[in-house]
């Protein structure tokens, strides 16, 4: 054991010593490997940087919040039988909060209605488009994670009354005052004028793709007098206890089928909804980069062994008396092979950390260029990109190592 | 050269090699290359073996350094048959019983001297504390006592080969095996790796030495002459050198 132990760390010496002397071969054999590794080390930093991204803009969701609309957030291959579904009505909400308040021990909370449109937001000459504007009540605001930069939401009485009052959102704030507070400053949508009484803080655009700052919230009164065209109806249900999501679930499609006085043999014709729903949606994203990323790496690192195992057989064949002379001295076979298994990893190794060292500046460097493209640099992955090299080095030194180990000794000491 | 003469008394049988043959296969040819040597050497000898080259004298000193087996015969080794070992029973034989020194001195040439003697002794598993003591050791009883770091580039020719004689010392062998030690070198330094030789001779060392010239094997204290595959002399007892010349 203590022999082997020396005979590695002599190895290693070796190993070291021939990289060092070999500089420019060293690492022009170790190409392949670092494309290899810079693939499987963009590829990985991608899927967890989506994943990062996509559990972030989740949590502005609510992982406690059930949504009932008109369509499922799953793709659904059978889209026509969801377009001739009843649309859902902001009336729900009310004989749902009635029954919630009936059912004891219930495991939901409160149904709050919302109403929502796309519509231009104005204010003196500047506009912004495509603003999610959406009509809901002043409890609204149990089921949402989001701060105010200024003011407040709207309150009970505004929200009852129909108060031409709204809350808007960070990107809007700063698309029409850029230098002016808006509180109290009147916006026109659809020629419609509302009181401004609170600005959200940022949230960030969801997955970087499209921004969640880009609202506008009004009292539902107010939207349901200028804006039922086009509206789309959801109810936010907010759950006691999210450890029983799947509980809460069944009462309320319980609930809504009795608001929608469907007979037992019926289909539900509405969809609950979670944010659990919007994940399984990613997980085809994420495979296809999973797939094409392994056929990259695999492909480098194919031609990456091939050269290592190339220049390790080079490598035995320079050196073919130096291994005569080590086995007169003593060297065994396993010796030997070790030696050149190692030199083999080691160049590896050295083309690994080569290319974790690219991978990471390019990272770097994306994260620079595009500061909302969720980059996620893990020590998992180091670890799986240096395992991913030594599995390299040994498989492609392996043939060399061998033939080098079977030397015989008389051959090898007399070649020139 | 006045003490010359002194011979060693012989201790106990290292090598007992009996009519042993060595055939190799070349294209579609057998070459006969032994075909049948007996030879018993003992401790404390310091043996010469000669002969024209195609001889059977590499051949046979590869048998004697356990490089290779033979075809047929019987070999000992301290006792221990060597004709049946495997590979790594004779690496481990070469390791710690043989020392090797090379005509081409065979140094590791991007090591340090001490690195270089230090090899066998990794072989043999010996801590790095007690490998630098013992290498360095080595080194000072060669006479390279200030070369310890030197890489061989930066060494003599004589100097390299104090480093490989050194390296085959260090494992305190049983034999010291030199195939030709002196044919790298000018004759100066060559009489100064004979006198080495010598001295480790004095020193208790066995010393088998493969040459074909002539007043390097007038070194030794038994010659013994190999012609086409066969022993064709065997003579002990030191003949000072100008008589050996003449008698051949």
């Amino acid at each position: 054991m203590k022999r082997f132990l020396y005979e590695l760390s002599e190895s290693w010496k070796i190993a070291a010593a021939q990289m060092r002397s070999n500089m420019t071969r060293s690492t022009l054999t170790a190409l392949g490997v670092i494309i290899g590794i810079v693939a499987v080390t963009l590829m990985g930093t991608a899927i967890s940087g989506i994943q990062a991204g996509f559990d972030k803009s989740m949590s502005i969701f609510g992982d406690d919040v059930l949504y009932v609309g008109q369509w499922p957030w799953k793709r659904v291959d059978d889209w026509w039988n969801y377009r001739d579904r009843k649309k859902i009505k902001t009336e729900y909400a009310e004989p749902l909060n009635r029954m919630i308040a009936m059912t004891p021990n219930s495991n939901l909370q409160i149904a709050i209605p919302t109403s929502s449109v796309v519509r231009s937001v104005k204010y003196m000459d500047s506009e912004v488009n495509n603003v999610f504007v959406r009509g809901t009540v002043s409890d609204y605001i149990i089921t949402s994670t989001f701060d105010f930069k200024e003011g407040r939401f709207f309150n009970e009485l505004e929200s009852r009354g129909g108060a031409n009052v709204c809350v808007i959102g960070y990107d809007v704030a700063d698309a029409l005052f850029p230098s002016t507070s808006p509180i109290d400053k009147s916006v026109l949508i659809n020629g419609q004028a509302f009181k401004v009484v609170g600005v959200i803080s940022r949230q960030g655009s969801f997955l970087g793709l499209f921004s969640l700052d880009s609202i506008v919230v009004m009292p539902l009164p107010a939207f349901q007098k200028y804006f039922t065209a086009k509206s789309e109806a959801e109810i936010l249900v907010k759950v006691k206890d999210k450890t029983k999501l799947a509980e809460a679930k069944d009462e309320l499609a319980g609930l809504m089928r009795r608001v929608r006085g469907l007979p037992p043999e019926k289909k539900d014709d509405f969809s609950i909804n979670e944010q659990q729903a919007l994940k399984s949606t990613l997980d085809p994203i994420k495979n296809s980069i999973a797939v094409a990323g392994l056929f990259i790496t695999g492909l480098s690192l194919f031609v990456g062994a091939i050269g290592i195992m190339n220049i390790t057989f080079v490598s035995v064949k320079e050196r073919t008396k130096e291994i005569g002379t080590r086995k007169a001295l003593g060297a065994r076979r396993r010796t030997i092979l070790l030696q050149f298994l190692i030199e083999s990893t080691a160049l590896c190794l050295l083309g690994g950390v080569i290319g974790l060292t690219f991978a990471f500046a390019m990272c770097f460097l994306i994260g620079i260029a595009f500061p909302s493209f969720p980059i996620h640099f893990s020590l998992g992955l180091v670890i799986t990109s240096m395992i991913v090299s030594v599995m390299t080095g040994l498989v492609s030194g392996f043939a060399p190592a061998w033939t080098a180990s079977r030397l015989d000794p008389v051959t090898a000491l007399r070649y020139e | 050269m006045t003490t010359r003469n002194e011979v060693r008394p012989a201790g106990p049988v290292v090598i007992d090699i009996e009519n042993i043959t060595k055939d190799y296969v070349m294209g579609e040819e057998i070459v006969r290359a032994l075909r049948g040597v007996s030879l018993r050497i003992h401790k404390n000898e310091y043996i010469a073996i000669m002969g024209p080259s195609g001889s059977g004298k590499s051949t046979l000193m590869n048998m004697l350094g356990c490089l290779d087996t033979p075809t047929s015969g019987r070999y000992e080794f301290n006792g221990k048959s060597v004709a049946e070992m495997d590979d790594d029973e004779l690496a481990a034989i070469r390791n710690r019983e043989i020392g090797f020194v090379f005509q081409t001195f065979n140094l590791l040439p991007r090591s340090t001297s001490l690195r270089n003697v230090e090899l066998p002794l990794i072989y043999a598993g010996v801590d790095a504390d007690s490998r630098e003591e013992r290498a360095t050791q080595t080194l000072t009883d060669v006479g390279l006592g200030d070369r310890i770091h030197h890489k061989p580039n930066e060494l003599s020719g004589g100097q390299r080969q104090r480093v490989a004689i050194a390296r085959a010392l260090v494992n305190k062998p049983s034999i010291i095996l030199a195939d030709e030690p002196t044919g790298n070198l000018d004759s100066k330094t060559g009489e100064e790796i004979m006198a080495l030789l010598e001295d480790l001779y004095r020193r208790g060392n066995t010393i088998i030495l493969v040459t074909h010239e002539r007043d390097i094997a007038a070194h030794a204290r038994r010659t013994v002459h190999l012609r086409d595959g066969l022993i064709e002399s065997d003579e002990t007892g030191v003949v000072p050198k100008q008589e050996t010349m003449a008698a051949h």
